[in-house]
């Protein structure tokens, strides 16, 4: 049984499945209780489940991570709403420096299940601070999970994983693309050890197939890539569309395996490609396919440079066109 | 003023931070008296329960952790640990309070509160693991209800009052039931209070009515610089500030200590939500074994809180109500001197642990990054090792 659902609402659907299924859930952080959030992503949950459940916590943001890793500590699984990309930052030393070290440090222990929903990327003409994609500082620290769906199918299912599984998971949603739709259909609610191995917290996907050129993309760019896979295929190109969903486990494998088969490479991002996820894919293609490549691997993504003003995000963001003068440039070789 | 232990008037020195601060709750004079005046007569009755045989215990308990701290000075000079923070001064502040929590209650610590494991229960060795570089954590959280220690200042202050919030979800609070109502103490110093978690916890603990008690050990320095660098106002103010009650006690008189803490638990354990404490009380050690107070602390400061040690404090309460006996006494030295003959010896024997754990646990679950990594580290280690071997 499936049924049409906006991306976001596939979000409210996935959590409103984990809060039935295991009582030790919560959702919190600002605005997600009576208001529903500010992008409804909560939008009737508290109604449903309580205030004690679906909690409207102080504005602070080190505050809703820290005392979410005391929940979790106590046996609760927090899923903690960060209001936007650009205010995840006083929590980042509770995210990288507790967070994602309390496993390690009790020798497994203590288990933290907390996962930190942030809409992150730009295209939605928003003001300073409120268009950013920072998912590369999170997926350096070990410890971490870090993921991002592109699909309402997958954003269902991912969130459901990720509330589930044993780790911290840090859950960028492309708030670009909170309003597209999709066909949602429901499943088992995963146990713990199975949501943390599940493919869809672990593994690329195909989301097109193709022969000449691998194009890499997770979140809001997975729609771009799908857009210049179009307009190259109407030029004779075949371009392959790999869908990560994960930056941390980054599905190296998946990747490669197209790459052997494509000889070309270009990855896809809205963060800035300096050090950027794309700047690892890179690596490790070149490590891991070097006598298949035809070309270097390309990336096109974010500048170095503070977001711009949402006048100008469109020269800024990465485009079908820049995409496509990308594979141009690889199929130059 | 307060008076020395022969009973003569002694005067904090010049622009020293003085121990006759008002208000303070002062069960036990710095000379072994037991203070008795109209507006502690609440906290008067907290320990009228507690009898000789109680006294002695937490004298023990003093002087253990005493002990441990400088047999742990001793094991660093010696290169045994990478490093120590020096407790020598808070014992009062720590055993005092960690006797007025009930089993279920639950501890979060910074890093120097050796008294507190003392009293919970913590193996000794096991609370050297850490400072010896063996291990991040070192012992059970769950066998003790002691949280690890935390390194990073004033972030596990934001967890203690999640962990309360989980406990009010529990149902464990306020049910009446002594066994059952449960709280959480959280640790943390004066240098501490400046962090925004901790301001943080107190807006999260205020708003939420959590069973979390604040308790600060106002030890008057955060390594070089003084309390008057990290707050205007009496840091204990700090709590009313989030609509928090509040209280400030000599942490030099474990009897105070104990009986502020215990109200504060009756007040979590009942639903009455939080509590700030300030234990005002001295850091007469080094910051940890690599700072060096001479730099920054005069040497008549350091001898005038000398002079109110909390240990001293019990041992002439004791002598005074005639709960003192040599050979008990005496006793308790034995103790202490084979509790620095096991840590000397067990110490050392604690080893570097097998390579592959720096790679377990970074994960609850497997990611493929660490076991690529795994797999590619222990691959170069056996063929380094063949290699090695072939050479010889």
């Amino acid at each position: 049984m499936s049924e049409t659902l906006t991306f976001a609402r596939a979000i409210t659907e996935g959590l409103r499945s984990a809060l039935e299924s295991d009582p030790k859930v919560l959702v919190m952080g600002e605005d997600v209780g009576r208001n529903g959030g500010v992008f409804r992503v909560t939008d009737g949950l508290q109604k449903d489940f309580g205030e004690d459940r679906v909690v409207d916590t102080p504005l602070a943001e080190s505050g809703i991570v820290g005392t979410a890793i005391g929940l979790a500590l106590r046996g609760y699984r927090p899923v903690c709403e960060i209001q936007f990309d650009g205010f995840v930052f006083p929590a980042y030393d509770q995210i990288t420096t507790q967070l994602a070290k309390m496993h390690y440090r009790s020798r497994g222990r203590l288990q933290v299940p907390v996962v930190i929903r942030i809409p992150y990327g730009g295209g939605i003409g928003a003001v300073e601070h409120h268009s950013e994609s920072p998912e590369a500082l999170f997926a350096h620290t070990p410890g971490l999970r870090v993921v991002s769906p592109s699909t309402p199918q997958d954003a269902y299912d991912m969130i459901r994983a990720a509330v589930a599984s044993p780790d911290p998971v840090l859950f960028f949603e492309p708030k670009g693309r909170y309003w597209s739709k999709g066909e949602v259909a429901a499943g088992p609610y995963p146990t713990a050890q199975a949501a943390g191995g599940a493919d869809v917290l672990n593994r690329a996907r195909i989301a097109r197939p193709g022969t000449d050129v691998t194009l890499v993309a997770y979140g809001p760019t997975v729609a771009t890539a799908l857009k210049a896979a179009d307009t190259l295929g109407a030029e004779g190109t075949s371009a392959e569309v790999v869908d990560l969903r994960a930056i941390s486990p980054l599905d190296v494998t998946a990747v490669a395996e197209s790459v052997r088969r494509t000889g070309r490479c270009v990855v896809v991002h809205e963060a800035p490609t300096f050090l950027g996820s794309g700047a690892e894919v890179a690596a490790r293609v070149s490590e891991e396919c070097f006598y298949s490549l035809e070309a270097p691997v390309l990336r096109v993504g974010g500048f170095h440079a503070p977001y711009p003003v949402a006048k100008l995000e469109h020269e800024y963001l990465p485009s079908v066109d820049r995409v496509v003068d990308a594979v141009d440039r690889v199929l130059a070789h | 003023m307060p008076h020395t232990p022969t009973g003569e008037p002694d005067a904090a020195p010049a622009d020293i931070a003085p121990v006759d601060v008002e208000p303070l709750v002062q069960l036990v004079s710095p000379t072994g008296e037991r203070v008795v005046e109209p507006d502690n007569a609440g906290y008067r009755s907290r320990v009228d329960h507690l009898t000789s045989e109680d006294l002695r215990a937490l004298y023990r308990d003093m002087v253990l952790t005493r002990r441990f701290d400088d047999e742990a000075t001793a094991l660093q000079r010696q290169g045994e640990l990478a490093l120590y923070a020096q407790g020598r001064g808070q014992e009062a502040a720590q055993v005092g309070s960690a006797y007025a929590l009930a089993p279920q209650d639950y501890v979060f610590p910074s890093y120097r509160e050796h008294g507190v494991l003392q009293a919970r229960g913590v193996d000794p060795v096991d609370r050297l693991r850490l400072y010896r570089g063996q291990d991040h954590g070192g012992w059970d959280t769950e066998a003790h209800n002691v949280h690890l220690y935390t390194l990073v200042i004033g972030s596990h202050v934001l967890h203690a009052t999640g962990y309360a919030m989980g406990i009010q979800r529990d149902g464990a609070v306020g049910t009446g039931d002594a066994a059952r109502d449960a709280a959480v103490v959280t640790y943390f110093g004066d240098g501490a209070t400046s962090q925004g978690d901790v301001s943080e916890a107190l807006v999260f603990a205020a708003v939420n009515n959590a069973p979390v008690v604040f308790f600060l050990q106002n030890n008057q320095w955060a390594i070089s610089e003084p309390t008057s660098r990290q707050s205007r106002a009496p840091l204990y103010q700090r709590g009313e500030g989030f609509g928090i009650p509040s209280v400030r006690v000599d942490g030099n008189d474990v009897l105070a200590v104990y009986a502020v803490t215990a109200e504060a638990l009756e007040r979590a354990h009942s639903g009455g939500g939080p509590t700030f404490i300030e234990a005002y009380t001295y850091r007469m050690g080094a910051h940890t074994t690599s700072d060096d107070p001479s730099r920054y602390r005069e040497r008549a400061e350091e001898d005038y809180w000398a002079r109110r040690d909390p240990i001293e404090r019990v041992a002439a309460l004791l002598r005074a109500e005639d709960g003192w006996d040599d050979d008990w006494a005496a006793g308790i030295d034995r103790e202490a001197d084979a509790l620095g003959e096991r840590l000397r010896t067990e110490v050392r024997q604690l080893g570097a642990p097998p390579t592959a754990t720096m790679f377990e646990h970074v994960y609850a679950t497997e990611h493929a990054q660490v076991q690529t990594e795994r797999a590619w580290f222990e691959q170069y280690e056996n063929e380094t090792n063949e290699t090695t071997g072939a050479t010889r």
